[in-house]
């Protein structure tokens, strides 16, 4: 019962965030004022805020910050044990490396090392955290420059959406997380660790590091990316009860929030609740199903344990870790505060479903509101051709190029997903897998579809810092990002051209149940269509048996 | 001159991940690392008491007077520079076996019966692998006991005698079908499930309080003191959940093992 409440006030705080936080990332987004700070920032970058730019250009110019930003953390992971505060590790190795920075800067904060014995203090701070701050803006961003489509004549400026969304909305908010994260015991410190005597005698090294300042901005930015292994199930990332509530909060603050940015962008606040609807509908019956299955512990192991607690702490217990798997994989998170590789066969398949519905309900931030209204335009397109006449979505034509570049977008993750995972076994590299029969499968499974989709957890026992491994899904995260990102901003200048032609008797109404009812089912229908095959041999096998 | 616009777009983003780089990467950390500096914050952050400790000695075994706290594959045990979960699956039969040879072992020093579903009398899975005429289906001709080399736990299987295994024989290569048995071990053992699993970090500071409640005759025997005195200790380091609703009761063994050396 408690459990369900734990979930339920969630869902409760994050509604009665929606109208007033909505409103402030509104405000952000849409300002025409810029602060001192930020025009000080701007000249230093050396770009004039007024400038409009076309779709390419911002494409462009999120591409080169991306590509900039790939290209220095690799060099700052590669040199790392010449750098202060390295705490005698050595340098990172090229693959792991490529593959870290990739990750980060993807927002995916996939690991393929342990934070405790791979990463010095600075290269987590100042190279991994940075990324965590500035790859949540820029997702962010592209979502504003796809609203733009819809609702204005010019698509904006991607160094002010990316400097205003970093100052004005995640900084102070980590401020006040990682003060509260303090207080909650989290560490916060430069130190290389101490060493404690055990009541028994032996000796423990006790980690240091800034910790709570990284946590504050890997749920806000829903990146994932743990300073130690264990990620939120150690008990100096998520140290009581509530912490664990709070970091779940923090992760769906922004996803949720941003349908309201796009209702008053477009002037129909209806529209935003009718996406953040779908949203929720998704949300709400992931997050039951997935509690349901872990309390409910089938299989062997959780039925002879008399619980599925393998991989879970006590204070969290089985719901509240259940509610934290469905949000972390909802999201484009990827924190952990319990093992997915251990759930049960069924409760270890919703965060993999979650995945494959491409991360829309509510997705990571920026990238979930584009996914969602990418599926809003294929659904508007699939009822058109119902009735026989062009669809429109928002006063805007949706015509060939508009219909193609969404497919394209919707395809480039399960193709990632599955052409990785076939190649993974055709190359005899699935054997890295830490579990047998179809549980081995869902490990490689999970991997790809965690990569293409840029959320960063994994049923961690296999092993993946090899070099196939690193480059493949480094790749897949790679493209799983900028690929689809391209494509939304094509999609973006597509619209940006159209005049808007006024809504007729023939216009489908896009802010009613039965359109909300119509996402989801698209969503839903595609994604089996999709991935039922593949899971059918992994967790489906393996929990039906 | 006028740089070509591909390398002004790529110059602009090297400034502005710099500027950003010394506002997010370095101010602000540093910042936070002095607030937590301040009185008040200066206590609670990274308080030791929230990482776990084994109660062992240094073969491993338990040191009796102390509550012991759950299993760990944090390098050899609650080592925070390895912080690890098992990432065994819910039909690994690895996990199986570990989870038998636990409740066997804590039964034994508890004095309470350590069986449990799944598990066979002498501490592994009770799993067999059966071979039938045609792969998956067709009558039983064989069937073997995975994990047992000395006598099988059950006679006979849908009247077939129970093989015990040999050292090195891939039973499933062979073309067996992994069937655990259920038995007939209670539905809710003596011994918890938070004392036969590992923790997602290996670190995890707390137990359960009947994990606790279990431990507490032997550790007022070993100590020579009443059990109610160790069980008000325990209701003193059991922190409930917060507000109510958030996450379970749990003990935390450090404090109370602390709390038991100060008594």
């Amino acid at each position: 019962m408690a459990g369900w409440i734990f979930a339920g006030t969630l869902a409760l705080a994050v509604a009665a965030a929606y109208r007033p936080f909505g409103d402030y990332l509104f405000r952000v987004v849409t300002g025409t004022r810029s602060s001192v700070v930020e025009r000080g920032v701007y000249r230093l970058v050396g770009v004039n805020p007024a400038a409009e730019q076309t779709w390419g250009v911002y494409a462009r110019s999120a591409l080169a910050f991306s590509a900039v930003s790939i290209l220095f953390l690799y060099l700052f992971l590669r040199v790392q044990d010449k750098l202060w505060l390295s705490l005698g590790l050595p340098a990172v190795t090229d693959h792991i490396a490529w593959n870290t920075a990739v990750s980060f800067v993807t927002n995916t904060n996939w690991q393929a090392y342990a934070g405790e014995s791979t990463m010095g203090h600075l290269v987590q701070m100042s190279g991994l955290a940075v990324q965590n701050f500035v790859s949540a803006s820029v997702g962010i961003a592209v979502a504003v420059a796809l609203i733009r489509g819809f609702s204005r004549r010019t698509l904006g400026n991607f160094w002010v959406d990316l400097i205003r969304i970093t100052l004005r909305v995640l900084l102070p908010i980590c401020v006040v997380a990682t003060i509260v994260f303090l207080a909650a015991g989290m560490v916060q410190n430069l130190s290389g660790g101490t060493d404690v005597t055990t009541l028994t005698g032996a000796t423990q090294h006790i980690t240091g590091g800034p910790v709570a300042s990284q946590e504050a901005i890997k749920e806000l930015g829903t990146n994932g990316g743990g300073f130690y292994n264990t990620n939120s199930a150690h008990p100096f990332e998520n140290p009581t009860t509530w912490t664990n509530w709070l970091q779940i909060f923090l992760i769906l603050l922004i996803p949720f929030s941003l349908p309201r940015v796009f209702g008053r962008m477009v002037g129909q606040n209806r529209q935003g609740y009718a996406i953040v609807a779908v949203m929720a509908v998704l949300a709400l019956g992931s997050i039951a199903l997935t509690v349901g299955f872990e309390i409910h512990g089938a299989g062997t192991v959780p039925q002879a344990a008399g619980a599925a607690m393998e991989g879970k702490e006590v204070r969290f217990g089985v719901p509240d870790s259940a509610v934290f798997a469905a949000t972390t994989t909802l999201t484009s998170t990827g924190a952990v505060d319990s093992f997915h590789d251990s759930y049960t066969a069924l409760g270890g398949m919703m965060p993999m479903v979650n995945m494959m519905l491409g991360e829309v309900a509510p997705g990571g931030v920026g990238s979930g509101l584009y996914g969602l209204l990418v599926l809003a335009i294929i659904t508007v397109f699939v009822a058109g051709l119902m009735v026989g006449r062009t669809p429109e979505y928002l006063g805007k034509k949706i015509g060939a190029r508009e219909i193609k570049l969404a497919s394209l977008y919707f395809l480039v993750t399960p193709a990632l997903v599955l052409i990785g995972t076939a190649a993974a076994f055709a190359t005899g590299n699935n054997t890295t897998a830490l579990n047998a029969g179809p549980h081995g499968l869902s490990e490689v499974l999970y991997a790809f579809t965690s990569a293409a989709n840029n959320n960063g957890s994994a049923f961690g026992g296999i092993t993946v810092n090899t070099g196939w491994w690193d480059t493949a899904l480094g790749l897949a995260m790679l493209l799983g990002r900028f690929l689809p990102m391209v494509l939304v901003l094509a999609l973006a200048g597509s619209l940006v051209r159209q005049k808007s032609v006024p809504a007729s008797e023939g216009t489908l109404p896009t802010h009613q149940p039965l359109f909300v009812a119509m996402v989801v089912g698209v969503t839903v229908v595609l994604v089996a269509l999709t991935f039922l095959p593949a899971l059918a041999l992994g967790p489906l096998a393996e929990g039906l048996s | 001159m006028r740089l070509p616009t591909w390398l002004a777009q790529h110059l602009a983003a090297l400034r502005a991940l710099l500027v950003l780089t010394v506002l997010l990467g370095l101010a602000y950390p540093l910042a936070m690392v002095a607030v937590g500096q301040l009185p008040g914050l200066r206590d609670r952050a990274g308080d030791t008491r929230l990482i776990g400790q084994a109660f062992t000695d240094a073969d491993g075994n338990p040191v009796r007077r102390y509550f012991q706290s759950r299993p760990s594959a944090a390098g050899d045990g609650y080592d925070p520079t390895a912080t690890s979960a098992s990432n065994l699956g819910p039909e690994s039969l690895d996990l199986l076996n570990d989870v038998c040879a636990r409740s066997k072992a804590i039964g034994e020093l508890e004095g309470v019966d350590g069986r449990r579903p799944f598990c066979t009398g002498d501490g592994v899975g009770a799993v067999l692998a059966v071979f039938r005429r045609d792969g998956f289906t067709g009558p039983v001709t064989r069937v073997v006991s995975v994990d047992q080399t000395g006598t099988p736990f059950l006679a006979a299987y849908e009247g077939v005698p129970v093989e015990s295994a040999k050292e090195g024989e891939d039973y499933v290569a062979l073309g067996g079908v992994i069937t655990p048995i259920r038995g007939d071990a209670p539905a809710e053992p003596r011994v918890p499930a938070d004392a036969v699993t590992a923790s997602g970090s290996g670190l995890d500071p707390h137990i359960s309080p009947a994990y606790a409640a279990l431990q507490v005759p032997r550790v007022a025997r070993e100590r020579g003191i009443a059990e109610d005195a160790v069980r008000r200790l325990v209701a003193e380091n059991t922190d409930g959940r917060a507000l109510g609703f958030m996450g379970e009761p749990a003990v935390n063994v450090l404090e109370l093992n602390l709390a038991l050396d100060g008594a």
